[in-house]
């Protein structure tokens, strides 16, 4: 399967999800430049951590400007898989792929350190190589990733399952202390409402090796392999 | 035309730098204040032959760039620069 990653000026873990893809897990993963005005074939785009421009403004809201943006806007309006990690996630909240915005953490403090996250809906793209209410171990190092939106927003994006994960304790439980940074509805990563955007502040590109973090990530990007092999198949199927 | 626009945290959005900031005020001695909230000003020129003009134009720059809806609010101010 075919990977694009974006690198903006100030993208940071662009090297890590190309590592992630394409020597652990093998697939065809190449760097999109920000000033690209096409994606190169990708059948799922990743945009990276980071502090792109700067952060300045608001973190993600320059980012939104970039010339490859309008692809990954007509990608996704076209059913595209895009996944947005840390910085990635605030520019798809910026570029109004998502809903809701990241603001400051609660503790005002850059936060470095493993979360829980428990799968919340396993029937997506990037969460389908997971159970409901699987418990995956991944890093988070953010300064903004206290997730934000209207009540009645998160009312119908929780009836609808657009909220994939949840940042939970060791026993599967969501609670205020296991809530790293304040966001509502302890809330690690959504979907949008057609399901083909996905963005969340966890890294899985840091859990891939057993040896660094162990390899949680992996589950959702293969989840993501897996469901374009499926579409693949169906296809197939139906052309026959 | 000058343009100001202050762009402030929505009131029901925590704004945990006004906390902080509240709670060093407290300690400080100032017993009596509240409802720290932190935002940003923003000055900019725009060129315009009206008022009207211009409001119209920074209402339009802040829908689209200067202020996200979701968690901020803003006002603006136009005068003959």
């Amino acid at each position: 399967m075919k990977w694009g990653v974006i690198r903006f000026p100030g993208s940071l873990d662009d090297a890590d999800a190309l590592w992630a893809l394409g020597e652990v897990m093998g697939q065809e993963a190449r760097a999109l430049w920000h000033k690209d005005e096409t994606l190169g074939g990708a059948e799922c785009v990743v945009l990276p951590g980071g502090f792109s421009y700067g952060d300045y403004l608001r973190c993600g809201a320059i980012a939104r400007f970039a010339p490859i943006m309008r692809a990954v806007a007509h990608f996704a309006a076209e059913g595209g898989l895009v996944i947005g990690i840390c910085n990635g996630f605030q520019i798809l909240c910026e570029a109004r792929l998502l809903p809701g915005a990241l603001t400051r953490n609660r503790s005002l403090s850059f936060i470095c350190q493993p979360v829980t996250v428990r799968v919340e809906n396993a029937a997506t793209p990037f969460t389908c190589a997971a159970r409901k209410g699987d418990l995956l171990r991944l890093p988070i190092k953010h300064g903004e990733g206290r997730y934000v939106a209207p009540e009645a927003e998160l009312d119908a994006m929780e009836r609808r399952g657009q909220v994939l994960l949840r940042y939970v304790d060791d026993r599967g439980e969501a609670s205020d202390a296991a809530n790293p940074n304040g966001s509502m509805r302890s809330i690690a990563g959504v979907a949008n409402e057609r399901f083909n955007v996905f963005g969340l502040m966890p890294h899985p590109e840091h859990a891939v090796e057993s040896a660094l973090f162990g390899q949680d990530g992996l589950r959702l990007f293969e989840s993501i392999v897996l469901s374009r092999s499926s579409l693949r198949l169906s296809q197939e199927r139906a052309v026959r | 035309m000058l343009v100001k626009v202050f762009v402030t945290p929505r009131k029901d959005i925590l704004d945990p730098q006004g906390r902080a900031v509240e709670q060093s005020l407290k300690s400080l001695g100032f017993k009596n204040v509240s409802d720290v909230r932190i935002g940003k000003y923003i000055t900019l020129n725009v060129e315009a032959s009206s008022l009207e003009e211009a409001r119209a134009e920074a209402a339009r720059m802040c829908e689209q760039l200067l202020a996200n809806p979701v968690i901020e609010d803003y006002r603006f101010e136009v005068e003959n620069s």
